[in-house]
């Protein structure tokens, strides 16, 4: 299949950047990233610059491979990484345009790369358990609801790809904060710290520049983990109790 | 005391006032209507300045209007926070606009509020500030203001508009406030939207037909 590629390229954060047009040779088995090795190996051979973009597991696992392929972080697929994105949900001859992620605290580092690190000092603000929880048979002998197992699992899914933030209009990264409480606050292991944790990660957020929800739920649709806004509001009352009902 | 001002100042303090604000102002509107339903009645306005006058009179009522004053500038204010500190945390927009992920009333929510709030200021200036401000006319000659006014095409027009404009705002905004304050559950959520959309929808065009029918029968 051939296809037209729409690629934004710029050399570093502070150059002004630009699309550039590529067609390149793929065919439907190939993953997304498969498709732009295809195009890299084509620009070594013409002896240009390839287009940098971040990858690594390549299973969908490890969140760093956010794009944001025709206006969609991670592409048009439900619940996918664009790692796990296949050529046959494109046609041939499609224009594809593939641009960064968008937001403020996520400053681009060279073509589709952004430097996500907001979202580990999200992450350093709060988000652990900070005493040894021991083995994994000491945590099999606290009897937890399946319920509740169930949902800090789902809320634990995320991969912290970004993909939230990119998508929001507001340039919020609610649902990944919102995803990192619930699944600490969720289990006993981790609930003992909620209050202090919900107050640091909230107020690291609004410094990386993040925005604030509006509750439009776009996050939860680009989500490839299919993190839920449960989460969201869940946040919100952890947040308010944390304020209003704690010593901190 | 710090922490009121960290909590007020940080993005979900500011959201939780928005949606309390907001509800208030949804409970508000009920209020507006009622009395404005007595319009409807063909008794010259003598229900209508009945309500008027009790609402004039009574000191809890009283009280609570600069409740409401206070109600609608801090969401009007903050709400005017929230857009520019969003839109600058947001850094640009893509290339290709995708429709797929946001509904067109939660994306255009705060539009939609500077559309009723460019109705609000001339709906303000048309019957608050001389009822209440300058005492331009008195309780028993607001219905006389009010059906000359809606005589006026233009001002029809204007107030009809205004009401499309908080359909649009409540039909996200009803269901946003409680989402807001925390409450989503797989019981109430689903009952939330539906009130929520049964709300933005029955309360605005209550509003809508009140004028049309003043326009064309009184
Ligand atoms: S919540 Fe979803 S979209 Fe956001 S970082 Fe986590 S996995 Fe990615
Ligand atoms: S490369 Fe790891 S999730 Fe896509």
């Amino acid at each position: 299949m051939k296809l037209n590629l729409k690629i934004w390229r710029q050399k570093n954060k502070h150059s002004k950047g630009k699309f550039e047009i590529y067609q390149v040779d793929a065919n439907e088995h190939m993953s997304f990233l498969e498709m732009l090795d295809v195009l890299n190996e084509q620009l070594v051979a013409e002896k240009k610059e390839p287009v940098a973009f971040e990858h690594d597991c390549r299973e969908g696992i490890c969140g760093t491979c956010g794009m944001v392929i025709n206006g969609r972080p991670h592409g048009l697929l439900q619940g996918t990484t664009t790692c796990q994105l296949h050529m046959r949900f494109f046609k041939d001859g499609d224009t594809i345009v593939i641009e960064p992620y968008k937001a403020k605290a996520f400053p681009v580092v060279k073509d589709l790369v952004v430097d996500r690190s907001s979202l580990d000092k999200i992450i350093q603000a709060g988000g652990f358990v900070s005493i040894n929880t021991g083995q994994a048979q000491d945590a099999n002998n606290i009897p937890i609801e399946k319920e509740i197992s169930s949902k800090a699992f789902d809320a634990a899914a995320c991969i912290g790809c970004g993909a939230c933030v990119a998508a929001c209009p507001n340039g919020a990264a609610m649902l990944f904060t919102s995803a990192k409480i619930s699944h600490l606050g969720l289990l006993p292991q981790g609930a003992v710290e909620t209050d202090r944790r919900v107050m640091r990660m909230v107020i690291q957020m609004d410094k990386e520049g993040f925005g604030s929800c509006s509750n439009i739920g776009a996050c939860e649709v680009e989500c490839p983990k299919e993190i839920k806004l449960t989460n969201i509001a869940r946040m919100n009352r952890y947040y308010y109790k944390s304020a209003f009902a704690s010593d901190n | 005391m710090k922490w009121i001002i960290t909590f007020f100042k940080s993005s979900l303090g500011r959201k939780l006032i928005m949606a309390l604000t907001g509800l208030f102002l949804i409970v508000f509107l009920m209020i507006h209507l009622t009395g404005n339903s007595l319009l409807l009645l063909n008794d010259e306005g003598e229900a209508f300045t009945g309500f008027v006058e009790f609402m004039e009179e009574n000191p809890l009522i009283k009280i609570t209007a600069y409740l409401l004053y206070l109600g609608f500038i801090i969401h009007i204010l903050q709400g005017i926070v929230i857009y520019f500190t969003n839109r600058n945390a947001k850094g640009g927009t893509y290339a290709v606009k995708t429709t797929a992920n946001a509904s067109f009333f939660s994306k255009y929510m705060f539009w939609f509020g500077v559309m009723i709030f460019i109705f609000l200021t001339l709906h303000l200036i048309n019957f608050w500030l001389g009822l209440k401000v300058t005492g331009e006319f008195g309780n028993e000659e607001l219905y006389g203001k009010v059906v000359t006014a809606f005589h006026n095409p233009v001002y029809l027009v204007v107030y009809e508009l205004g009401m499309i404009a908080l359909f649009m705002h409540l039909r996200h905004g009803f269901h946003s406030a409680f989402q807001t304050l925390g409450w989503n559950h797989k019981k109430w959520t689903p009952l939330i939207k539906c009130l929520g959309n049964l709300y933005s929808i029955i309360v605005p065009l209550g509003f809508f037909i009140i004028p049309l029918y003043i326009y064309f029968f009184k």
